[in-house]
This record gives C-alpha cells, structure tokens and sequence, in this order.
C-alpha cells in the first residue's frame, strides 16, 4: 500500500471525528470524537515511520498514546465531577463562563 | 492480499467511526470506538509495528475503554441527544465544516512531497527497535511521560474526592 492510501484514511476519520466532536451534546460523546482524532494523527504518525524508515514515529506514537490516557482520565473525571455539581453533562448547558 | 486486507480493515475502521458519531446512545458509540481502535490496530500490523499495536490493544481497548464504559455506566448520558435542540441550525454547520476539513486534508496530502512514498521496510517496528530509541535518545521525554501519568493520576483522585 502507498503511503497515501494510509494519510487519506487517516484524514477521513479525522474530518469525521471533527464531525463527532461538533454534533454531539454530551460530553462523553464529545471526549468520544476526540479519541477518533488522536487515533487519525497516531495513523499519520505510523505510516510516516514505515515510508521514511524512520522509526522516531513509533516513538512519537507512544507518547501520544501516553498522553491520550492522561488526558481521558482527566477529562472524565472532570465530566464526573460537572455531573455531581450540575446533575447534567450537556455540553451546551455547562455556560458559566459565557460573558 | 495486502490491498484486500487494507481495504476490509480501513473500511472496517470508516464505518465503526461513521456508527460512532452517527448513533446517539453514547455506549454504541463507545463500543463502535472499540472496533476503530481495534482495526487500527491491524492497521498498525500492516505498517510493521508490532508493538504499537499490541500497545493500542492493551491501553486503549483494554484502559480507556473501561474508563469510557465505566463512565458512561454511572453518567447515563443519552438524554441530552434526545428532544428538542435550541443549537441545530449551528449543529447542521458541522457536516460542511468536516467536509472542509478533509477536502483540505486531501488536498495536502495529494501534494508532492518530494521522496518518501515508497516503501522502503525499515528495520521493523518490535520492542527490540522502539526500546533502543526509547532508552537512550528519548529517555527524558519518556521519564517526563511518566511524571504526566503521576500527575494525572493525583488530579484524578483531587477530582473525585467526595468533599469532606
């Protein structure tokens, strides 16, 4: 397979995790499309390793997923906590900092 | 072959990421993301990195989807996808602006990149390659990996302390 087969792949989940992010109305669902567009980048990442025969982008990839655990723990944590003090986990409600 | 395989697994991980944004209950959507992860995964086996792709299997199949499925266990979410939307007509502006996105995507990666496109095999992708980049050059970003994790995971505990 050529490398673009695996970037054109990659940009499809990308754009419809993008996609996912900006439709959903709760939070998890948000955090959900997220988790699809760090996975996008990670193809990137392991395709340009094989094609470049460069293998800093495994390396890369691990950290990324390092940083996705850490990330979703914070973040449904996070979640957890607005649904304990709001009793809700809509996106669109969660407005305190609107001017 | 390899086309075939490449075509059933990045159809495979396509649809799963269409059934996620598409469904509105949120554990569909996090069981769909087990079958994306799950065919990158074999995605990652096409591109010769074993190890990554048992390490996606394990972290993410294995810890986050718990914590997503575990969450959305004591959140039931799911009413906030039904019932009237004040938003839609901004929601509706999300398809054209991932097909923007990926247009553009596509448009970048279409370009020449001058060398780079063949496959060139590289000495592989096992634990053996990854650990001697990982230990040696990269050993402090790998330490400070370690350190985000600790830190993570104190915030966490911070967070989901009942207030005493």
């Amino acid at each position: 397979m050529s490398l673009t087969a695996y970037l054109t792949l990659a940009a499809l989940v990308f754009a419809i995790g993008l996609f996912g992010v900006l439709t959903r109305r709760n939070a998890i669902g948000i955090l959900l499309g997220i988790e699809l567009m760090f996975n996008a980048v990670n193809i990137n990442l392991v395709a340009f390793a094989r094609f470049h025969g460069d293998l800093l982008g495994l390396v890369f990839t691990l950290f990324t997923i390092a940083i996705t655990v850490a990330e979703v723990a914070v973040g449904l944590a996070i979640v957890i906590v607005i649904f304990r003090v709001r009793r809700t986990v809509e996106a669109d409600r969660l407005d305190l900092l609107r001017g | 072959m390899a086309y075939a395989a490449f075509f059933v697994v990045a159809a495979m991980a396509v649809v799963s990421a269409l059934g996620l944004v598409l469904r509105r209950n949120a554990i569909h959507g996090a069981l769909f993301l087990i079958v994306n992860l799950g065919s990158i995964a074999v995605l990652y086996q096409t591109l010769g990195a074993e190890f990554l792709a048992w390490a996606q299997v394990i972290v993410y199949a294995g810890a986050i989807m718990v914590l997503f499925v575990f969450a959305i266990m004591v959140l039931i979410p799911g009413k906030e996808e039904t019932g009237p939307d004040p938003r839609r007509p901004w929601r509706l502006l999300a398809l054209p602006a991932g097909a923007l996105l990926f247009v553009q995507l596509i448009f970048v990666v279409g370009r020449d990149r001058g060398g780079g496109g063949a496959d060139v095999s590289p000495a592989g992708g096992g634990v053996e390659a990854i650990a001697g980049l990982l230990f040696t050059r990269y050993l402090f970003p790998f330490e400070l990996t370690s350190v985000l994790l600790l830190a993570a995971m104190v915030g966490v505990l911070l967070l989901a302390r009942r207030r005493v």
